[in-house]
């Protein structure tokens, strides 16, 4: 097993940071920096930049604009726009409904939207949690009745990641209420646009808008706009929540981090010297950094056996997805811990820099333990099926 | 006092009374705070023979847990506790006369000024001047992260009047009005809900009756009030964590997922106790505070307040995230109380010296079992 990239990899490293750094304007890169938040925009272009160079969809099948890399090469280019830091692409669209669509999706879907997911010419958010349904997703009750030609949908979604930006939402809607709750439920898209549908924010304790919840008052969808077969939505949700597996551990957002906090540290005056220069600090970037360099390596090790095995999910991936989060905020708290006495200033433009919204990026961190299947539930897939508890 | 404090926190610091008195300026209430002198809690820890109730350190721990049971946004840890604390120790009658009465009966909000940018770990370095000019002193310098700077009535403020910008002797304390011209405020908001305040002073200046306490003998005030307020916020903090604690509780025992509420999961009754673990050891580290501080030991109090301050800092951080995590998604909402009580964890984490700066200090004490 190779533990370290080959010279074939490094190249390609190579020539991933030679295009970004030719083609990530300040703004976009400041934009990461100080938030790590979606700027409309920035997505928007920055997927039509890597789209125009074949880079836009990397991990599709070539047919619909993948770029045949290995999994290697597709976490190598994720890290690397983590790392630089590129606006991060919309997982709704590229790692989610986009693989959905190519897996179990129609001819007509296909030709309809993949061209313009891969090119950002539609926003896509997803529709699956409701109020009482976060981790037992499966006991949802938006529901869709079908009448002539179309189906009726009412209900409620929450959480919904950045629906104000979206022209199309995914969702898990209930066909048949009658049967075991996982049997009973489609896959939907639907047009934002169509009546009967409000969107409201809800703002998250840094004080963002990235979170909305979503009504659906008889929201009239055309039948052809049901994805694969009706009651069969549960099989293509887990697909879905599998499919970001590249990406779960997002080292390149803490390998990043753990840079800048080098750096802030150098600046950050601590009992007459840099931070950076205490034996304490020092030991404690270089703890962090062990436990990233652990989870590069088991990333390289579930990679190559997934390169092997073709694609299919490992259930190893929910040890990236807990110890890659822990990690995020772990370094997104080393940051606090740096700014000391700065750290309690919300005014978002204090200081000069990114450094203004360390604070509010520890809090709205706290999410990525608690989305896309929280950490509780990632560990009893390890118990049961790893260990078979 | 205690029981009437409870009561007034109940009636009228409810979370939705707290919106609102965090969205109208000042951003606090001056009604709570009338109510507040109205049952002497703004008297507490003055002496009898200034107006005050001779308060002792485990009476303000007492008073600080139920305000931090509310997360409550009055200035009552910067007025009373801090500026209070030096007052007691320095003031003259005359000035006990012109401010602390006014402290007590509620009508002068007081913050003090000493930190500056840049200083952390180094309490002692003053680059704020003071020099004499004629009969008066000229003040210049700036001070940062000033508390409630935007509502004071009265700075007291910190100025090296003699010796290198570390030393601990040189540094004197001065009562000087926020309104002087030459003084710049810029305030902002906290993350907590509070504000704080940037100052510039240009060339300002005061007379000799302004002085609080002696010339050059400042430190040693500025170093007893920082140990109070460090056993204050280590008690306002066991508030927070306990009735975040308890909200969690609270929440595993409704909130239903899996047909069954989530306070079933073993995984998470054990994270509540574990969370119930470090509440405790956060208490008994408060107490152990307050009452240290009652002594005359310096040195005793000194590692007594860090190591509260380490202990605090630990649960809290835990307390915080963990409660934010069993909440799922509305434990990241403005909407919910939660999160509020967590990002007040996070602040309180931090104000005073995080954990790793009490570890630091407590490295290059004696050790806290060597002292007996
Ligand atoms: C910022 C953010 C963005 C999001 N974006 C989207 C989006 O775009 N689309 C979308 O559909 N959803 C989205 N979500 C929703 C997210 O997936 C849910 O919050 C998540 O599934 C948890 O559900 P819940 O919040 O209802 O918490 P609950 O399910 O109520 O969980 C509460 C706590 O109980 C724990 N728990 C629950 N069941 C068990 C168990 N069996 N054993 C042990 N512990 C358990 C959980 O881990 C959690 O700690 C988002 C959430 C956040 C915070
Ligand atoms: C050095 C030593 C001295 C001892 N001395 C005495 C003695 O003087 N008198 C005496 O009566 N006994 C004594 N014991 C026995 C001791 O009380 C038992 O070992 C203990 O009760 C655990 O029982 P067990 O070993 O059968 O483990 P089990 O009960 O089989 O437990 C195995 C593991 O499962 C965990 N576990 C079990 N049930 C649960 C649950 N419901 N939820 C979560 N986790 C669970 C346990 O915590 C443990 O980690 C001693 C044991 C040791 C190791």
């Amino acid at each position: 097993m190779e533990l370290q990239f080959n010279a074939d990899e490094i190249a390609f490293r190579e020539e991933v940071r030679a295009f970004i750094t030719d083609n990530l304007t300040e703004e976009m890169k400041q934009g990461m920096l100080r938030g790590g938040y979606l700027i409309r925009d920035h997505v928007i272009e920055w997927q039509r930049i890597l789209n125009k160079k074949g880079w836009g969809v990397p991990h599709w099948p070539v047919e619909w604009g993948g770029a045949g890399w290995s999994p290697i090469k597709q976490s190598i280019f994720t890290e690397e726009l983590q790392l630089a830091p590129a606006p991060r692409p919309l997982s709704f669209s590229v790692y989610m409904v986009g693989p959905v669509i190519i897996e179990f999706g129609s001819e007509v879907q296909k030709k309809r939207f993949l061209p313009r997911i891969a090119n950002s010419d539609d926003w896509w958010c997803q529709g699956f949690s409701e109020p009482d349904a976060g981790s037992d997703l499966a006991s949802l009750k938006t529901n869709a009745r079908r009448e002539e030609g179309y189906y009726i949908v009412n209900g409620q979604k929450t959480w919904t990641s950045y629906a104000q930006y979206a022209d199309w939402i995914f969702c898990l809607v209930r066909t048949d209420p009658t049967v075991k709750k996982q049997m009973g439920i489609s896959f939907l898209l639907i047009d934002m646009k169509t009546p009967g549908i409000i969107v409201r924010p809800i703002q998250t304790i840094d004080g963002g808008h990235e979170v909305n919840e979503v009504f659906f008052d008889n929201v009239k969808v055309p039948v052809e706009n049901l994805v694969g077969e009706e009651n069969k939505g549960w099989d293509y949700a887990k697909f879905l929540l599998s499919a970001e597996r590249v990406n779960l551990a997002r080292l390149g957002v803490s390998k990043e981090r753990l840079q800048r906090a080098r750096e802030l540290a150098a600046r950050t005056p601590y009992q007459g010297r840099p931070l950076l220069e205490h034996a304490g600090f020092r030991t404690k970037i270089a703890a962090l950094e062990v436990e990233l360099k652990a989870l590069e390596i088991t990333q390289l090790r579930v990679l190559s056996a997934e390169g092997q095995s073709h694609g299919a999910p490992d259930p190893a991936s929910s040890i990236l997805k807990v110890k890659g989060s822990e990690l995020q905020q772990a370094t997104s708290n080393l940051l606090v811990q740096i700014l000391g006495p700065d750290a309690l200033r919300r005014q978002e433009d204090a200081f000069d820099d990114w450094s203004s919204m360390i604070t509010a990026n520890y809090f709205n961190w706290r999410k990525v333990s608690i989305f896309g299947g929280s950490n509780e539930i990632q560990k009893t897939i390890i118990a049961k099926s790893i260990l078979g508890l | 006092m205690q029981d009437s404090l409870v009561r007034l926190l109940q009636r009228s610091y409810a979370f939705d009374h707290r919106r609102k008195y965090e969205a109208a300026a000042p951003g606090w209430s001056r009604e709570i705070w009338a109510q507040f002198a109205e049952i002497g809690l703004l008297a507490l820890p003055f002496t009898s023979e200034n107006g005050g109730l001779d308060g002792t350190p485990v009476d303000t721990m007492i008073v600080m847990e139920q305000l931090g049971r509310y997360i409550t946004l009055e200035p009552y840890l910067s007025t009373i506790v801090m500026a209070g604390g030096i007052l007691r120790r320095a003031a003259s009658t005359e000035q006990h006369e012109s401010i602390s009465t006014k402290v007590i009966d509620g009508s002068l909000i007081v913050s003090l000024a000493h930190a500056e940018r840049g200083t952390f770990g180094s309490p002692s370095r003053v680059g704020t001047q003071a020099v004499r000019s004629g009969d008066l002193w000229q003040i210049s310098g700036h001070k940062s992260c000033v508390l409630h700077g935007d509502s004071a009535d009265l700075l007291i403020i910190s100025a090296r009047t003699s010796g290198a910008p570390s030393d601990a002797k040189g540094i004197t304390l001065f009562a000087i009005d926020p309104r002087a011209t030459n003084i710049d405020i810029q305030s902002y908001a906290l993350h907590d809900g509070k504000s704080a305040s940037d100052i510039q002073i240009k060339e300002v200046l005061v007379p000799d009756s302004a002085l609080i306490g002696c010339v050059d003998d400042g430190f040693r005030i500025l170093q007893s009030a920082e140990y109070e307020t460090l056993a204050a916020v280590c008690a306002e903090a066991v508030g927070v964590m306990s009735e975040l604690h308890q909200m969690t509780v609270d929440y595993l025992k409704q909130r239903k997922q899996f047909g069954v509420p989530i306070g079933n999961f073993q995984a998470l009754q054990h994270r509540a106790a574990d969370m119930y673990i470090a509440l405790e050891q956060a208490r008994s580290m408060a107490m152990y505070a307050a009452m240290m501080s009652q002594t005359d030991d310096k040195i005793a109090i000194a590692q007594a307040v860090s190591s509260a301050k380490v202990q605090i800092g630990r649960s809290a951080k835990l307390i915080g995230e963990e409660a934010v995590q069993m909440f799922g998604g509305i434990g990241v909402t403005m909407e919910f109380k939660a999160g509020h009580y967590f990002k007040k964890l996070t602040l309180l984490e931090q104000f005073l010296g995080h954990a790793d700066h009490h570890l630091e200090l407590l490295t290059s004490g004696p050790g806290l079992f060597e002292l007996e």
